[in-house]
């Protein structure tokens, strides 16, 4: 009998993993990067990374000792790189959710080779952004304002604003995020538990790994577990980047008052999100040797759904330039005529769409969709291009007021930049340090889609391939629980 | 053979397959303490080894009603009754711009039990378990396929269940006492 889980080579389907990967062979793959020296790259990067923190440190420091004056932002132009760089930053965290979530629902088997890391890189993309909110308050002793807890002036917060949305939607994502992401971590750190070698590994990662024994009896509550948090996470990654888009949407500026926003904002934050796991996924995989485990394959389908999110984006900034002419509304077409394809921030307009719109519909060639440096090259143009989005959208929007006399412009400030890249900086250190100490691939996942983790896997059958030996199959498990 | 000291046999297996069949003949067998540990979830395994749906559901559903009803006291409660706060004219209480919160509480508390109930479903964490025991065992997290059989099973007979283990080709059996009540108590 084959396997369910063999290409059907008739569709043009390939294996999900390198030719002779073997279970053992994803166990050392995955485990020997956290038990040898780092390489002197990672050293590199990590020291700079935590460089570029520490100058977030003293930035934020600064910015909460002096206060937020010393920013750029100023009357008309009350948000600019913070609010930004939060909807940049929780934008390319719904990735993570996407791969591990939808993709999971949809029984993408693909996704066990990249989801660990698109999930890491949620969590920490939310840390940075969660930074915004709170310093952007000005007064940042006061952010306890923001959760509704009973205070002294008898106060409650106002639930029918969608900056109090916003709170509980992010917290709510992350707090779920990381629940998600630690689920799918502990049979990998109780693989690393029995691996290990020193008492401290064993202890740290025994702790961690909850006393996991790989029992069925566990896989059972385990999987119904994964699929309820998929099932539910679904919904809320789209919520979220809904809710943000609401802090706009519901305004009355010109520019923001659309709504278009939320299915555009979350097709724009899987889109910035995919980029960055595609940036962070080819660096790492040249680096620690993960070509088996994450092939070509993975890559195409990645700039796939570059393509098709980049495409809707550019849909969607078509759309509503289309309304903004067509609505007649003198306010509106000022926005989108004078304040953004022409006017003093016409170049980041034009950066915008030229990284979103354009780069991306390279990826109709097969040819480029499959090579290397074309895909390092257009997934940091994507995400240099939803940053400009955010700023386009945010400071173009307010820097004309109604009245010409409160017309203004932007500059960022020295602080404005190290808060930034700042953020870069501790994105990249929690980064490097996950893949220093954790799985960064689900290999309990990865087992499950090789063809001889099919009970019915047969290896004397495996070299022709019989697409028929499934019917057989299909009546012993009807119902089966996903297999990742 | 002691009733306070669990001892179980552990067999190992090469493939999914052979596990698989090893758990459908327990099943047959009328064991009901048995296990087995699999690098991951193999499926079919919930079938082989008879065990009922999991649970899990029930209690996820009531906590996502949870959520959304607290959440809904709670903002009723406080920008209905408590602080009225009228803003754009709307009215203090106004149920559709209720609706975001709401859905994320029911999400927050779904979720949360999800998670939390599994580990008590599951029994988690639980670091001493006398299967950890066995040296082989640590390759049940890597490329192997266990069967255990507890002694706590009514029908565990330290010949008769080894006879029924051997039947289904394992690589290797053993016998696995709980060292750390030792020595003392028995030795078999």
């Amino acid at each position: 009998m084959s396997s369910h889980n063999l290409p059907i080579k008739e569709l043009g389907e390939v294996s999900l993993v390198a030719e002779g990967t073997t279970f053992k062979s994803i166990t050392e793959t995955v485990a020997v990067v956290t038990e040898t020296k780092a390489p002197r790259g990672w050293w590199i990067g990590f020291l700079i990374a935590v460089n570029f923190t520490g100058i977030l440190g003293a930035a934020i420091g600064y910015l909460i000792w002096t206060g937020i004056g010393v920013w750029g932002n100023n009357s008309p132009v009350y948000w600019a790189w913070d609010i930004t760089n939060f909807v940049w930053w929780i934008g390319i965290g719904h990735a993570g959710t996407l791969i591990s979530a939808v993709l999971f629902l949809f029984r993408q088997k693909w996704r066990t080779a990249i989801n660990r890391f698109a999930e890491a890189m949620t969590i920490f993309a939310v840390i940075c952004a969660l930074i915004f909110p709170g310093i952007h308050v000005g007064r940042i002793w006061y952010a306890y304002y923001m959760p509704p807890l009973p205070n002294s002036m008898a106060l409650w917060p106002n639930f029918k604003s969608p900056l109090l949305w916003d709170v509980f939607a992010v917290s709510t994502y992350f707090t779920v995020s990381l629940l998600f992401w630690y689920v799918g971590l502990i049979p990998d750190l109780a693989t690393f538990r029995d691996r290990a070698k020193t008492k401290v590994r064993r202890l740290v990662y025994g702790a961690l790994a909850l006393g996991w024994r790989s029992s069925n009896r566990h896989w059972q509550h385990y999987e119904r577990a994964y699929l309820l948090l998929a099932g539910l996470s679904t919904p809320l990654v789209l919520s979220v980047h809904s809710v943000v888009s609401f802090d706009f949407a519901t305004s009355v500026i010109p520019g923001w008052h659309t709504t278009i926003f939320p299915p555009y904002f979350v097709a724009g934050a899987i889109f910035s999100g995919f980029a960055m796991v595609m940036t962070l996924m080819l660096i790492t995989r040249a680096v620690y040797g993960m070509k088996s485990l994450v092939t070509q394959k993975h890559l195409e389908l990645m700039n796939k759904i570059i393509l098709l999110t980049g495409s809707l984006v550019g849909y969607a900034y078509a759309m509503e330039f289309f309304i903004a002419y067509y609505s007649g509304n003198d306010f509106e077409r000022h926005v989108f005529i004078h304040n953004r394809a022409s006017g003093p921030f016409a170049w980041a307009y034009w950066i915008m769409v030229s990284c979103n719109v354009i780069s991306p519909q390279l990826y109709w060639s097969k040819k480029l969709r499959n090579n290397i440096a074309v895909s390092f090259v257009v997934s940091i143009l994507v995400n240099i291009g939803m940053w400009f989005e955010r700023f386009v959208i945010i400071v173009t929007s307010l820097f004309h007021d109604f009245l010409p006399s409160s017309w203004g412009y932007f500059r960022p400030t020295l602080i404005d930049i190290f808060i930034y890249f700042g953020t870069l900086g501790l994105f990249f250190t929690l980064f490097l340090l996950f893949i220093r100490w954790i799985p960064m691939i689900a290999i309990a996942e990865v087992k499950a889609t090789l063809p001889e983790a099919d009970p019915h896997w047969d290896p004397s059958h495996a070299s022709h391939d019989d697409a028929h030996g499934h019917d057989e199959d299909a009546h012993e498990e009807p119902a089966a629980q996903p297999a990742e | 053979m002691s009733d306070k000291t669990l001892t179980l046999y552990l067999a190992e297996y090469e493939s999914a397959g052979a596990c698989v069949h090893a758990a459908e003949k327990l099943r047959d067998a009328g064991y009901a303490a048995f296990d087995a540990h699999t690098p991951f979830p193999v499926h079919g395994m919930d079938q082989a080894m008879g065990l009922p749906d999991s649970r899990l559901g029930w209690l996820v559903l009531p906590a996502g009603i949870t959520g959304v009803s607290l959440g809904f006291l709670m903002i009723w409660w406080m920008n209905g009754v408590d602080y009225p706060l009228i803003i754009g004219g709307k009215p203090a209480f106004s149920i559709p711009s209720m609706v975001p919160i709401l859905f994320e509480l029911t999400i927050l508390f779904s979720a949360l039990t999800a998670v939390f109930g599994m580990f008590g479903l599951n029994q988690l964490p639980r670091h001493h378990h006398p299967i950890f025991n066995s040296d082989r065992f640590a390759s049940a997290t890597d490329d192997k396929f266990f069967i255990s059989v507890e002694s706590s099973d009514p029908k565990f007979n330290l010949e008769k269940t080894k006879k029924l283990l051997e039947a289904t080709h394992p690589t290797n059996i053993e016998l696995v006492a709980d060292k750390d009540d030792e020595v003392s108590e028995d030795a078999p």
